[in-house]
């Protein structure tokens, strides 16, 4: 067992876990972050998405252990004040979901997307989320939403509805 | 989905991990970005008992203009080279070939030390360094040494690194003049390559010099075409075409489920006239 120390949606935790614990199940089951989907658990679908140190991670390919001392934001800490993220109103706006599966990887890879190409073109949009798969097929309605986040420069977050 | 129980120890210096590979001997690994070592352990293709973290080795994340060549530190990930600016201007076959490693997820903890040691002869990064002759510092209990990149690859997974050694630098040349390309072919997004080729093209009074062409997923090991380089040397650009048309010789591809051996022949020729012709109209 291994002592570890990592901030996850700005609060800190400290856990005793065994090394060869994947991230993604540190998250869901030790902090109980339904949110942090398991998928294929192999590097492929990107449902498991979340950030480290503000860049986006499959959380199935990184142990807990490789995180300690670092900063991990899920999907359940990007609300501001009850607010959506502009990300998630974006998806909401735009639909950008069926089963809803792939949702939480999707939105985390979109916004780290967006922090390192913010002008992305369509076909960046496409390339910069080849790692997170819709089984639904519903890219085209994902790419609009990424593209209104961009169209919402300013980023203001929007009241939940 | 979870590999074999294991021990880990975090190397706080390459000279630490040294020892600790010391200590530890063969039933160790060296544990990088992981995104080729975890998914082996989590099919259990791998169980090493002790995994060495190098993750919090930040000094070796660099890339350094050295006079006639670039050097990169071993832990440098994927994103960082794809975005480094003096690698996209110097030597943009690396900045280039990285950024069509994985998928962005990937290439944010992705190392090309981690590409390299792993050895894999269908990653991207180790044809592309085959073809620009880089060559590989690497440390052990006995000192240092430099190994060329046409001599690391031994076998299937396997390089000449010995059990206490660590990979610290990758060196490339910088380009200048010459030509660049790498032509990946896949199906599907974020697949690995079904054949890929790197080519270096230098050129001198309208005709080739010298090409040089690294073949990706081509064998048990990174390849160079050499019949092909033979081919072009000297040749005039009217004759790529032909010239390619030897690119799978000595090559020894699988066959599996993306493609049989005689279609990755057929890519590998294809590729590399495209790659040659891309490279001369750089």
């Amino acid at each position: 067992m291994r002592r570890i120390q990592m901030t996850v949606d700005g609060r800190a935790h400290v856990a005793e876990v065994e090394p060869r614990l994947l991230l993604l199940h540190h998250l869901r089951e030790n902090l109980g972050i339904g949110g942090v989907h398991a998928g294929c658990n192999t590097t492929s679908c990107g449902a498991c998405t979340v950030h480290l140190d503000g860049e986006s991670v499959k959380s199935c390919t990184v142990l807990a252990v490789q995180a300690d001392g670092h900063e991990v934001t899920t999907v359940r800490g990007i609300m501001d004040n009850g607010l959506w993220h502009p990300m998630q109103q974006a998806f909401h706006e735009a639909h950008g979901l069926q089963c809803g599966y792939c949702t939480p990887g999707m939105i985390m890879a979109s916004i780290s997307l967006l922090k390192e190409k913010p002008n992305a073109t369509e076909q960046e949009i496409r390339e910069g989320l080849e790692g997170n798969l819709c089984r639904c097929t519903g890219y085209e309605n994902i790419v609009k939403a990424v593209q209104l986040v961009q169209q919402h420069s300013n980023g203001q977050a929007q009241p939940a509805s | 989905m979870i590999p074999l129980a294991f021990d880990y120890e975090v190397a706080e210096s390459v000279d630490h991990a040294i020892e600790l590979l010391g200590q530890h001997g063969e039933e160790a690994k060296l544990l990088a970005g992981g995104h080729s070592l975890l998914p082996i352990m989590k099919l259990r293709l791998a169980a090493p008992t002790v995994l060495i973290d190098l993750g919090r080795l930040s000094d070796l994340s660099y890339v350094r203009d050295e006079g006639d060549h670039l050097a990169i530190g071993a832990m440098t990930r994927q994103c960082d080279l794809e975005r480094d600016q003096t690698l996209q201007e110097q030597c943009g076959l690396v900045a280039y070939t990285a950024s069509l490693v994985g998928d962005p997820s990937v290439r944010h903890r992705g190392t090309i030390g981690g590409s390299v040691s792993h050895g894999d002869a269908a990653s991207d990064l180790p044809s592309a360094l085959l073809a620009l002759d880089a060559t590989f510092t690497v440390r052990g209990s006995n000192g240092e040494r430099t190994v060329a990149a046409g001599d690391f690859f031994q076998d299937y997974l396997q390089t000449v690194l010995e059990p206490d050694e660590v990979l610290t630098e990758i060196r490339v040349p910088k380009l200048n003049g010459a030509g660049w390309s790498y032509k990946k072919f896949n199906r599907r997004a974020q697949d690995w390559a079904v054949v890929g080729v790197a080519a270096v093209v230098e050129r001198s009074n309208g005709s080739i010099s010298s090409a040089r062409i690294g073949l990706t997923n081509m064998g048990s090991t990174p390849l160079r075409a050499t019949a092909a380089e033979s081919a072009l040397a000297g040749a005039d650009p009217s004759s790529v075409a032909e010239a390619t048309g030897s690119a799978d010789e000595g090559t020894s591809p699988s066959s599996d489920i993306a493609a049989s051996a005689e279609y990755r022949r057929h890519l590998a020729r294809v590729l590399s006239r495209r790659a040659v012709e891309e490279a001369l109209s750089r």
